[in-house]
Formats: structure tokens, C-alpha cells, sequence
């Protein structure tokens, strides 16, 4: 038995199978992912496993190395969320997305900081000896909302696209704060004297941070765009060009102490464009599915050592402390959701309506990032405590903000129920009307700021895409791309399905119950109009149009974990659309 | 009326749709918006910003349609009756989108015309039978006159239920 030989890859290869069948446990039950968010039944299954291998071996199971979190564990899901980002609702929103990543963590921050520093005045509590600087260090790393976390459970809740974006980008562009913040206070403990000349240093080191980023990233990018466009003849490794710059990006900016976040996801959005015109279809499958099994992978085995990494020695348990850290956390979103929005709401004529603004405060959840940033800390006596309030904070946030968002959502969502239901009629003119508001939407170019959109549009076509694309003769929007891959495989197969529709044989409730033909229409007619309507008839009818009546774009959040965009409903629709207007031009 | 900055940005958009940079608006100009083209109603969309017979739409008529579509301030309800009907009332939302039903312009939607709607609005699971049984629900519910079509007051009074000001603004041009 040469266990020694094989064991690292082994246990590691073990975690991921344990990770991905706990998964295929969860949805054998139905009726469990709805009530309780996959992430806490992770997290369960994590404690468990903790709690064994600390009975088996009688002291703390490992814990989960920082340096693993992030620079493997974490990469992956960033990327995958960068990538599928829908960038349109994100750019429209981006000003109220940078306010709430910036101010309102700078804010949570300070908030959290100062007032557990006055907690730790009360004599009483026995916490004297934890300074101010010490709290703000904590502070640092216990505001900032986790993607991770986010992800996980706005998933299973369906919250309007705008909302949606909203928390997720905050959740996203605030690591850059979180970077500068954690490693200026810390560098300030080791300090003996500060100097305001350091806390300016502080502020021009967040832009360079947060922009430095951006850069990498960027030229990351459009490298990997310029390199797919010699890729014609070796259409195999296509995919692995992509993961390997993306990767290149989040490492390099690490390396620079920049944030990697921020550059994985402009790297991710810079190239996504020209890549996509630029490999083959294939190339392009395989990259969105094998995104998808990373971060889905990561995701899980995050909150597995989240779990296994709670059980163990490493807590101090000072209750006061903890218990005030979760209410100030709380609070202190919740302060900073309600300003912030306010200010936002004086520019913006869409504005964000009180229930957005819970769900906002109530969807700041914390997650492994804290987690690893606490493990991180220097060896200071009072490290352990900081470690357990950051477990607790963690918990509970996962597991009870988790667990009751969906039901509250619910219960703030109930409308007044209309009276009678929507006749026949009124729901074909009502699903007519939004059709027709969509498209005028589209037409005055509603969304956003298009000035700034045209600019780069411009520049886009008349540099970048000559650059980086490999054929630029018309700029290829994804329709255009959609269009396309319905010229080569679809259009055949729909028609036939198509005429599958129009069959004669086709027994349907309806022709059964109003012997269905065109000669004998007048007869149908009067028919009609003398018999009373069979509720039964009726029912099915609006049933009928109910289920096949095109619904209109953006009615969900485009981004979805666990599917690809494009195997969904809308995207079937929009070809079924697009062949139908070709056929009639 | 629409504000100064709003006349801007609508200018600003009429622009960046005139490809052909003559001041004008074709059809094909519209037709590049991608998200028309999956919209099931683009077509009829188009045509509406067309006056009748022309190929061409000036800044003034793209603003003019669009106008319709602007929401209906508190403060404008309570002017005083005698001036003519802004585009944006109600009346005017609903004969814009009744013209959109109404391709021959005869102040009816006919059985054929609501077809060729739903037609565009429905998928291909549902046959030419049952689209039909719909549509003669649909003017079953609504004739009154027992013309077995559908005139504007006929339209008005099917919609009275539904919250039209808010289904037919776009928020921002205010």
C-alpha cells in the first residue's frame, strides 16, 4: 500500500467527490433546495465532516488554508460570474453599484470599527485591551458583502434583474475597498506612529488598486482576444486560452497587490466579446460548460471547509462581543442601504423602491472571504476572538438571513389580488401592450447612459475590432451570432415541428368541443354567441395562452448559476421569433 | 412638453441610429436595433414611426410617436379641458396601439387581423384551430355592436380594468 505516493491528490480528489455527491443528495429531495438554501446545507454537511475527523483524531480538523482559498478555490467562481455577467443592466447601474461597493463599505467599515471600539470601552465586557486600530482591522474584513454568499442564495429567490445586479456587482467591486482597507490597517498595527501623510497614502493606494485592476485586466483581455485570432487551425485548445489568461490576470494582480477580483472580472468582460466572434462553436460550448463545473466545484467545497473549518480549538467565545458584532453588522447595512439609496433616488429617475432597499440590506451576506481574511491576520492575542465572532457572523447570516430572505421577499411582494380574473382578451392585449413598450423602449434607446455606450461603440468598431477580431467585416451582435447558428442547425428541424402544428390530426380539446374547420366557421360563430361559455373551455384557453404567448425580454435575471444562458426558454423563443419574421420578410 | 435635456437625449439617439447620416430614419435603421428583431411585434413597430406611404422619418416625427409614450403627469390631468388631447392621454395611448391591431385602417380589428397578431405573439405549439377558438373568444368577450369585430370604444372598454398610463410610459421621458 503506497499511500504516501498518491495522497495529496487523493484526499483532494476525495473532497470533490464528497463536495459534488453532497450535491447530488440535496437534489434527489425536491422540496429541500426551496425552503433551505444549498449553501447551509453545505456548510452542514461541512460541520459534520468536522465533527468527525475531530472525534476520530482528537484535535482541530485542518482548516482551510488562505493561500488555497484564494488563489484556487476562489478564482474559479469570480471568473464565472465576470463572464456571464449580463453587462448591460451592470453598466446602466454601475454608478449606484461603485456608490455601494465604495461608500457604503467605507462606511460599514468605519461604522463597524468605531462602534465595536466603543463596545470594548465597557468595563464590564473585559475587552479593554482591544484597540481601536485593532477593531478597525476587524471592521475591515467583517463588512465587506461576500459574492460567494450572494450568489448562492439570490439564485433560488428571483428577484427583478435590476436588483439583482445591483447586490451581486456590489458584492463583486467591493473587494477592492476591502483589499486596500485590510492591508492599511494591518500595516498600521505594525506601525508604532501614524502619520496623516500614511492615510492619504491610504486613499491614493485605493484608486491605484481599484484602476490598477481594472488595467490588468483589461490588457489581459484583449491579449487573449488578439491571440484567438490566429487560433483557426488548432481549434482545440481554444478553450484553454481563455482560462489560462483569466487566471494570469486574477495572479498578476495579486502579485502587484492590486485588486484580483476587479481585474479577473474586467478580463473576463473585456475579451468575452471578441472571443466569442473570434473560436468556434464547440470551443465556445466547451468553455461555458467547463466555467460552470469550476465554480460550481469551488462554490461547493467552499462551504464544506466552511463548515469543517468552524469545529475545532480556534475560538475564544466572548459574547458580548460576538453578539454585538452581528447586530452592528446589521445595523450598520441597513444605516448605509437607506442614506446611500437616498442620494441615489435624487439622480435617478428609477428609482429603488423600499422593499429593493431591504432586500439590499438584508442581502449583504458575509462569507469565506471574511473567513480567510481572519485566518490571515497576524498572531495577536486576541486573534482568536476575532475568528469567532467572524465564524458567527458567518453563520448566522448564511443560515438566517439565508434561510427566511425567500419567505420575507414573499411576504413583501404580496399585491392585492385582482378581483375577477383577466378575461381572454385582456391578457392577449395586455402581453400585446408590453411587447409594444419593450420595443419603443428599445427604439429610444432607453437604457442607460448610451452617450458614453456610443463612444465606446464607436471606438470599438473602428480600432478594437480590427484588431482583435479575425473577420470584421460587419460587427456581429450575439443575435446576429444567434441568427446564424439557426441558419445551420435549427431552421430545418423547426419547420418540421412547425408543420407537426398545423397537422390535421392533431386532436385538441378546443376542435373536439367546437368541431373545428374553416367551412364551417359562421356555424362556430353563432353557435357561440348563443351558448354560454363552458367555464372548463375557458379555463383552458387562458391556460393555453398563458404558457404560449412570447413573453417579453428581461423578465429574470439572466445570470443563473446552475444553467447556461441560451438552453433557457427565452433564448427558445427568440429563435422561434427570429424565424418566424424571416419567413414573413 | 418634454424637457430640454430629454429633446437632447432623444436627438442624440436619432443620431446614432441615422447611419446613413442624412437626417432621416429608414427602416433599416430601425431593423439594426437587434433587440426589434426578437421582438414578435418589431415589424408593426417600425411601422408605426412610418407616416403613411413614406420611407423616411424626420427628428420631429421620431418624436412625435415617441411622445405617446410619455407618462401622464398628476398635474397635466387637472388642466383646464378645452385644449386639444395631449398625445400622451390615455385615449391617444390606446388609438396608437389599436392602430398597431388595425393594418387597413378601417377602425375595426377584423377576425383576420387578430389572427396575424397572435399569430406573431404565440409559439408553435399551439395550431391554427385553437388560435382561432382564441380569437373568437377574444371578439366574442369584447363585440358589442355584434359585428364580430372590434371597434376602438370596443378596445377602450376591454382595457378599462388595466392600468394603461403605466403599461404605455417609458419612465424617463419626463
Amino acid at each position: 500500500l503506497d499511500y504516501q505516493h498518491v495522497q495529496v491528490p487523493f484526499e483532494i480528489t476525495l473532497w470533490i467527490m464528497l463536495a459534488s455527491l453532497a450535491k447530488i443528495g440535496f437534489h434527489l429531495y425536491n422540496k429541500l433546495p426551496s425552503v433551505v438554501p444549498e449553501s447551509c446545507l453545505l456548510i452542514f454537511v461541512g460541520l459534520i465532516m468536522g465533527g468527525i475527523i475531530y472525534g476520530l483524531n482528537d484535535r482541530s480538523p485542518p482548516v482551510m488554508d488562505s493561500d488555497i482559498f484564494f488563489l484556487y478555490l476562489l478564482p474559479p467562481i469570480v471568473l464565472d460570474a465576470g463572464y456571464f455577467m449580463p453587462s448591460r443592466p451592470f453598466f446602466e447601474n454601475i454608478g449606484t453599484i461603485l456608490l455601494y461597493a465604495v461608500v457604503g463599505t467605507i462606511w460599514n467599515v468605519f461604522g463597524i470599527g468605531f462602534s465595536l471600539y466603543g463596545i470594548c470601552q465597557v468595563k464590564a465586557f473585559r475587552l479593554q485591551d482591544v484597540s481601536l486600530l485593532h477593531n478597525l482591522l476587524f471592521g475591515s474584513l467583517i463588512a465587506a458583502v461576500d459574492p460567494v454568499a450572494v450568489l448562492a442564495v439570490f439564485e433560488e429567490i428571483h428577484v427583478n434583474e435590476k436588483l439583482h445586479i445591483l447586490v451581486f456587482g456590489e458584492s463583486l467591486l467591493n473587494d477592492a475597498v476591502t483589499v486596500v482597507l485590510y492591508k492599511l490597517f494591518r500595516s498600521f498595527c505594525e506601525m508604532p506612529t501614524i502619520k496623516s501623510v500614511d492615510v492619504f497614502a491610504g486613499v491614493g493606494k485605493f484608486f491605484v488598486v481599484g484602476l490598477g485592476g481594472v488595467l490588468v485586466g483589461l490588457s489581459f483581455g484583449f491579449t487573449a482576444a488578439f491571440t484567438t485570432r490566429f487560433t483557426k487551425d488548432i481549434r482545440v485548445i481554444e478553450p484553454l486560452f481563455v482560462f489560462l489568461y483569466s487566471y494570469l490576470s486574477y495572479l498578476t494582480a495579486e502579485m502587484f497587490h492590486l485588486s484580483g477580483i476587479v481585474a479577473i472580472i474586467s478580463c473576463a468582460m473585456g475579451m468575452k466579446r471578441y472571443v466569442e466572434a473570434n473560436i468556434s462553436l464547440k470551443s465556445h460550448t466547451t468553455v461555458k460548460y467547463f466555467m460552470k463545473m469550476w465554480s460550481s466545484v469551488s462554490d461547493t467545497l467552499i462551504f464544506i471547509f466552511l463548515g469543517v473549518s468552524t469545529i475545532g480549538e480556534n475560538h475564544e467565545w466572548n459574547w458580548p462581543y460576538i453578539c454585538f458584532t452581528v447586530i452592528f453588522c446589521l445595523i450598520w447595512r441597513a444605516l448605509g442601504v437607506l442614506v446611500l439609496t437616498f442620494f441615489v433616488n435624487r439622480f435617478h429617475v428609477n428609482t429603488i423602491t423600499s422593499k429593493d432597499q431591504f432586500i439590499i440590506a438584508y442581502g449583504g451576506l458575509r462569507g469565506a472571504i471574511c473567513f480567510s481574511l481572519v485566518f490571515l491576520l497576524p498572531d495577536f492575542h486576541r486573534k482568536k476572538l476575532f475568528i469567532a465572532a467572524t465564524t458567527v457572523v458567518i453563520l448566522f447570516t448564511v443560515f438566517v438571513q439565508g434561510m427566511t430572505i425567500r419567505p420575507l421577499v414573499d411576504l413583501l411582494a404580496v399585491k392585492r389580488k385582482r378581483e375577477s380574473a383577466p378575461t381572454v382578451g385582456e391578457q392577449i392585449h395586455i402581453r400585446f401592450l408590453d411587447h409594444l413598450l419593450a420595443g419603443i423602449e428599445d427604439i429610444s434607446g432607453h437604457w442607460g447612459q448610451y452617450y458614453w455606450k456610443d463612444k465606446l461603440e464607436y471606438f470599438n468598431s473602428k480600432y478594437l475590432q480590427k484588431i482583435l477580431l479575425r473577420e470584421y467585416d460587419q460587427p456581429k451582435s450575439s443575435i446576429v451570432l444567434l441568427y446564424e447558428k439557426l441558419e445551420r442547425k435549427h431552421a430545418i428541424e423547426l419547420a418540421q415541428a412547425g408543420q407537426l402544428g398545423h397537422g390535421p390530426a392533431q386532436p385538441s380539446f378546443l376542435c373536439s368541443a367546437f368541431l373545428c374547420s374553416s367551412s364551417d366557421r359562421t356555424v362556430i360563430t353563432d353557435q357561440k354567441l348563443e351558448d354560454t361559455p363552458n367555464p372548463d373551455v375557458l379555463d383552458n384557453m387562458q391556460e393555453i395562452l398563458a404558457r404560449n404567448l412570447y413573453r417579453i425580454r428581461r423578465t429574470g435575471p439572466a445570470y443563473n448559476r446552475h444553467t447556461l444562458p441560451g438552453d433557457s426558454e427565452p433564448a427558445e423563443h427568440a429563435k422561434e421569433i427570429l424565424i418566424l419574421r424571416h419567413k414573413s420578410l | 412638453s418634454v424637457s430640454h435635456s430629454q429633446i437632447t437625449r432623444l436627438y442624440s439617439r436619432f443620431t446614432s441610429l441615422d447611419k446613413g447620416e442624412n437626417g432621416t430614419l429608414s427602416r433599416e435603421d430601425f431593423q439594426r436595433i437587434p433587440e426589434l428583431a426578437i421582438n414578435p411585434l418589431g415589424d408593426r413597430i417600425i411601422n408605426a414611426f412610418f407616416p403613411d406611404g413614406e420611407d423616411q422619418v424626420n427628428f420631429r416625427g421620431f418624436m412625435r410617436t415617441l411622445a405617446h409614450f410619455r407618462p401622464i403627469e398628476d398635474n397635466e390631468k387637472s388642466k383646464d379641458q378645452n385644449g386639444p388631447e395631449p398625445l400622451n392621454s390615455r385615449s391617444n395611448k390606446l388609438h396608437f396601439a389599436f392602430r398597431l391591431y388595425d393594418l387597413d385602417k378601417d377602425d375595426k380589428i377584423s377576425r383576420d387581423e387578430l389572427l396575424q397578431v397572435l399569430r406573431m405573439m404565440v409559439g408553435v405549439n399551439i395550431s391554427d384551430e385553437q388560435l382561432g377558438s382564441i380569437a373568437d373568444r377574444t371578439i366574442q368577450e369584447a363585440d358589442q355592436d355584434g359585428d364580430s369585430a372590434i371597434s376602438f370604444a370596443e378596445f377602450v372598454k376591454v382595457l378599462e380594468k388595466v392600468d394603461v398610463e403605466q403599461k404605455m410610459s417609458i419612465r424617463f421621458l419626463h
